[in-house]
């Protein structure tokens, strides 16, 4: 029930952001979701895109230094304390969320929240366990 | 191989004799060529002639770390400059550093004491020494590197750091007596095997450990990983650096090498002497000194004092290995911080609360120091860069004044937890009892 | 020791003022003593000698020096760790070494005559340049195995001076201790000091709120317009020294308060003038790479060392009656080696760094530049697939690891700047290695 994320290391400078989404749109991928960490040198552009292999492969081309890493979608539900309701149960078991972000999901306005676990595995047992669904990478491709 | 044995293995009423007269001489010194000590002696109402033998000294009045502070630079020296040679430095308790001087001859007597230090732990003029203490104004690595060249061994002057090429040199040169804090001593075997590297198969033979607290399960874990007889030795730069006292190869106590610095226990919280044997604050006067005639210093360190002998032949009192402080300093990687230097720094930068909390723990051997600062609202800034340069700036600022690297943690405002009455700032996770 | 004559002041007359034809035959005794011992002592260089087909009968002339092989950075490295040395190791009672990768630094030895010699020579420049015993030195040379902070260390105790032993870094905390303590001579790089003035400014402290008057300044080049701004900020009289440990440390030659080139204590060092590219003998006042012949040494006697340092030597006498030649400020180098805040960095030892953190090479480039007094060293690196991680801590974490693998290794604090792949400027598909912003001459 994993997601392969894609990060894109990228310099901070001018024009550098727009390069890339240029690149991808080029490649005639959709971008699903993406989220930027900055530090004052560089930062890292995450990706969460329907064509995975496309994508990487327009961007390698491009001389880009990319990863894949596999990421954990849940779709959170639309009521106050919907994320806290995720969170409770995974720190309760020690998880540790290394980082996560959010989108809208269209057609049903809910919000998707995209996780890095520091072990998915034992994340995905625990979300498994109080009945959170987690997104297929299927499905994520195709909202 | 005892170093200086016509003194190390004086009989001890020769001995005392000795040192009752060292003491009347350091306390005229200290009467005539200190103005503090004459305010400080003539408010106890003691005079020099009051000073006969060593049973005297009790009368004579205390010096405390903060008496270095109020005399600063050089307010304790008893002697023009051009007669001091060397000046060296220690951490305050607050932005003045305790500063002391030594004239040639000081400088004679404490590489003497050190080469005894050496000698103690069965170095020889044969011998290797690396000296991996820091060097500087701290007196830890100068005080070794002088006491090996007395020894007449060959001395690698190391420093600190740098462990691959300090494990290089260990088997090329076939370094046989290694001097740096046991913790670091232990890194160096992890790192040794981390590489591949049989750091049992090398020449060592003895190392001389000091200037952090440390314990007898550290001693075997450093015989079991290092082909060392693990030394405990002792010294502080108020009275002259490393070099003060010396466990012998008995490892059973440390030589205080007081024909030179007269050691007394005390009651911290009276001041009087405790009894013979018993637990307290170890106190210091430099008979010899010529610079500082230091009298009755507080060292703030906790031990006891054994009269007994010791097979080795040194007739010298032994000190325990030192079990605790008095007041909250902490020592971390050998170097001596106080809570009060921290806050000092803190409170000087702009966006940081007064709300901070030092945590000291072991990574693997190393002390890791940890300071959780709480960061204004305002500063509390979503982007990442302007937290990281607050940061970093906060680290640089305590590493220059502490001269150890901290870890600084930036957390929320009102994260830390407040206390009522007075706020508990350290804590200290390291098991060093 | 002083001389009582006259107004300059010679720590050891006899030998800083020697006729010029007494110092030759001396010079020559000792070459000739050197060049047996070596021969008798240290089997490489007799190797080395036996095919150029020289033997120590051949010297008979200080000329006769120019038979000899040549010894390089190289040769010592090779023949670590004894194999240079030609008295046993009990006779030795020093180790200092080079900066450098464990297998790239020159690791060097002293015999306690050697020691006493060493500090001697540096106790001749400190009172050239004007120090007397009742100065306060303050040090602020790193200790340890680099030679610099010890030298200046041991010849300012034999001068009877206050030593501090402030060692590198925390500059305003030297400020302070200046301030306090009195200090009336430094001992640093020349751009540090300029760095010390810097932050003078900001702390509000003057130079009339020290008392220092002398700056003895060596460890990299430093021209004469460096002097005239530091001797300006700081009120002091500022000399030149020059040495390099592979020859013994600070004390090969210093300059005296006439400031115009560098005696170079020739009782103790031969020295020549060579054309870097030939090996042939250069113009004296032209200029060339110096080559020193050690004349004393016991532990490892050195013969016609490269130095790498492009000099010349100055005609004439100088005023001050020291007979030793003279040298100019070094005015470059005949290799890729970069002095960074003092500290010799070869760009091989960066690439040995990098290579083992993850056993891959990346494309690199070491930007070096002047950041105010203070030379600042950049390294990019670029980003391969290798050395990406998805998560930021540990793309930080790596650039941390080689930032203190680097200050551990190489002995300089650099910073790290990961760039983007194929952003390195390259010629002939090999990326440009070293940009030196600084202007140094």
């Amino acid at each position: 029930m994993k997601v392969r994320q894609i990060s894109i290391f990228m310099e901070n400078r001018a024009g550098r952001l727009s390069e890339v989404m240029q690149l991808v749109g080029d490649s005639g991928v959709n971008i699903r979701a993406l989220s930027l960490a900055d530090t004052s040198d560089f930062g890292i552009l995450r990706l969460i895109v329907n064509d995975v292999d496309k994508a990487l492969g327009a961007l390698r081309k491009a001389g880009h230094t990319v990863s894949v890493t596999d990421v954990v979608a849940v779709e959170v539900p639309d009521r106050p304390g919907g994320l806290a309701g995720i969170l409770v149960p995974l720190s309760a078991d020690g998880v540790n969320v290394e980082y996560m972000y959010a989108f809208v999901e269209k057609a049903t306005d809910k919000a998707v929240v995209i996780f890095r676990f520091e072990d998915a595995d034992a994340a995905l047992k625990t979300l498994k366990t109080v009945g959170i669904s987690v997104l297929s990478a299927e499905t994520v491709a195709s909202l | 191989m005892i170093f200086s044995e016509k003194y190390e293995c004086m009989d001890r009423k020769e001995l005392k004799r000795l040192q009752g007269e060292r003491l009347r001489d350091a306390a005229r010194r200290a009467y005539e060529n200190v103005p503090f000590y004459r305010k400080k002696f003539d408010e106890c109402g003691v005079k020099p002639e009051h000073i006969q033998s060593l049973d005297d000294i009790v009368k004579l009045p205390f010096t405390v770390k903060d008496d270095f502070r109020q005399t600063y630079p050089f307010g304790l020296f008893a002697v023009p400059q051009r007669e001091i040679v060397r000046v060296h430095a220690s951490s305050g308790t607050t932005g003045k550093p305790t500063v002391v001087g030594y004239t040639r001859e000081d400088i004679g007597i404490w590489a003497e004491t050190s080469a005894r230090t050496l000698a103690c732990g069965g170095g020889t003029a044969e011998d290797v020494l690396q000296v991996a203490y820091g060097y500087g104004l701290f007196t830890g690595g100068l005080g070794l590197h002088y006491g090996g060249e007395r020894l007449g061994a060959m001395v690698i002057p190391m420093s600190g750091g740098n462990s691959m090429k300090q494990l290089m040199l260990m088997q090329d040169f076939g370094t046989t007596l290694l001097a740096c804090t046991p913790s670091y001593s232990l890194q160096l075997a992890e790192e040794a095997a981390a590489e591949g590297f049989d750091i049992k198969k090398t020449k060592l033979k003895a190392g001389f450990f000091g200037a952090e607290p440390w314990t007898e399960a550290m001693r075997s874990q450093i015989e079991q990983r290092l082909p060392v007889k693990a030394i405990d030795i002792y010294g502080l730069s108020e009275v002259t650096g490393p070099g003060v006292a010396s466990e012998c190869l008995e490892q059973h106590g440390l030589h205080v090498f007081e024909d030179h610095y007269y050691p007394e226990v005390i009651n911290p919280s009276t001041g009087e002497p405790v009894a013979p044997g018993e637990r307290g604050e170890l106190v210091f006067t430099c008979l010899t000194k010529q610079a500082i005639p230091l009298i009755r210093y507080r060292t703030r360190d906790l031990t006891t004092l054994d009269e007994t002998l010791c097979p080795c032949g040194r007739t010298s009192r032994r000190m325990a290995r030192v079990t605790g402080r008095t007041d909250d300093m902490l020592i971390i990687r050998g170097v001596n911080v106080f809570p009060s230097q921290i806050e000092t720094v803190l409170m000087k930068i702009d966006g940081v609360e007064p709300h901070y909390l030092i945590v000291v723990d072991k990574s693997g051997v190393l002390d890791e120091l940890e300071i959780k600062v709480e960061v204004s609202e305002n500063l509390f800034s979503d982007e990442v860069k302007k937290l990281e340069a607050l940061r970093r700036r906060i680290f640089e600022e305590l590493r220059s004044v502490l001269s150890v690297s901290p870890k600084i943690s930036l957390v929320e405002p009102k994260s830390i937890e407040r206390s009522v009455g007075k706020a508990k700032r350290v804590i200290d996770r390291r098991d060093l009892k | 020791m002083m001389n009582q004559a006259s107004t300059v002041n010679y720590w050891d007359s006899a030998h800083e003022c020697m006729p010029v034809a007494e110092l030759r035959e001396l010079q020559l005794e000792r070459l000739q003593k050197t060049v047996k011992t070596l021969w008798n002592k240290v089997p490489y260089y007799r190797q080395k000698m036996k095919a150029l087909g020289v033997t120590p009968s051949d010297i008979r002339s200080l000329q006769d020096v120019q038979k000899l092989p040549f010894t390089t950075k190289e040769d010592l490295r090779l023949s670590y760790p004894y194999q240079a040395f030609a008295v046993p190791m009990e006779k030795v009672v020093r180790i200092h070494a080079s900066s450098g990768t464990t297998g790239k630094s020159t690791v060097v030895g002293y015999t306690r005559r050697d020691m006493d010699n060493w500090s001697d020579l540096v106790a001749r420049f400190l009172v050239a340049g004007g120090l007397t015993s009742q100065d306060i030195v303050h040090i602020a040379f790193g200790y340890g195995l680099f030679t610099g902070g010890f030298g200046l260390h041991y010849g300012a105790e034999k001068v009877g001076a206050s030593v501090i032993p402030v060692s590198s870094g925390r500059s305003e905390r030297q400020i302070q201790i200046m301030q306090d303590f009195g200090s009336t001579a430094l001992v640093c790089t020349p751009s540090y000091a300029i760095y010390l003035a810097e932050i003078m400014q900001n702390m509000g402290v003057k130079a009339s709120d020290l008392k220092l008057r002398l700056g003895f300044f060596g460890g990299e080049f430093w021209s004469h317009l460096m002097r005239k701004e530091i001797q300006e900020h700081l009120k002091i009289v500022a000399t030149d020294n020059y040495g390099l440990s592979e020859v013994m440390g600070p004390g090969v030659s210093g300059e005296c308060i006439q400031q115009e080139g560098m005696h170079i204590f020739e009782d103790h060092f031969l020295v020549e003038l060579i054309d870097p590219s030939t090996g042939a003998p250069a113009d004296p006042q032209k200029g060339g790479e110096l080559v020193i012949t050690t004349l004393t040494k016991e532990a490892i006697p050195v013969v016609r060392y490269r130095t790498r340092d492009l000099c010349a030597f100055l005609p004439n006498p100088c005023p001050c009656g020291r007979t030793f030649v003279r040298m100019s400020k070094i005015s470059g180098r005949s290799d890729d080696m970069l002095i960074i805040r003092g500290v010799n960095v070869f760009p091989s030892q960066i690439e040995e760094v990098l290579l083992g953190i993850k056993g891959i090479m990346p494309h690199y480039q070491l930007v070096v530049s002047r950041d105010g007094a203070l030379d600042n060293l950049e390294v990019h690196v670029e980003v391969s697939e290798g050395f990406f991680f998805d998560e930021m801590k540990k793309q930080q974490e790596f650039a941390r690891a080689i930032e203190h693998k680097l200050e551990n290794v190489v002995g300089v604090r650099a910073r790290i700047k990961l760039v983007e792949p194929k952003t390195i400027e390259r010629s002939e598909g090999k990326a440009k290695r070293v940009v030196d912003l600084r202007k140094l001459t």
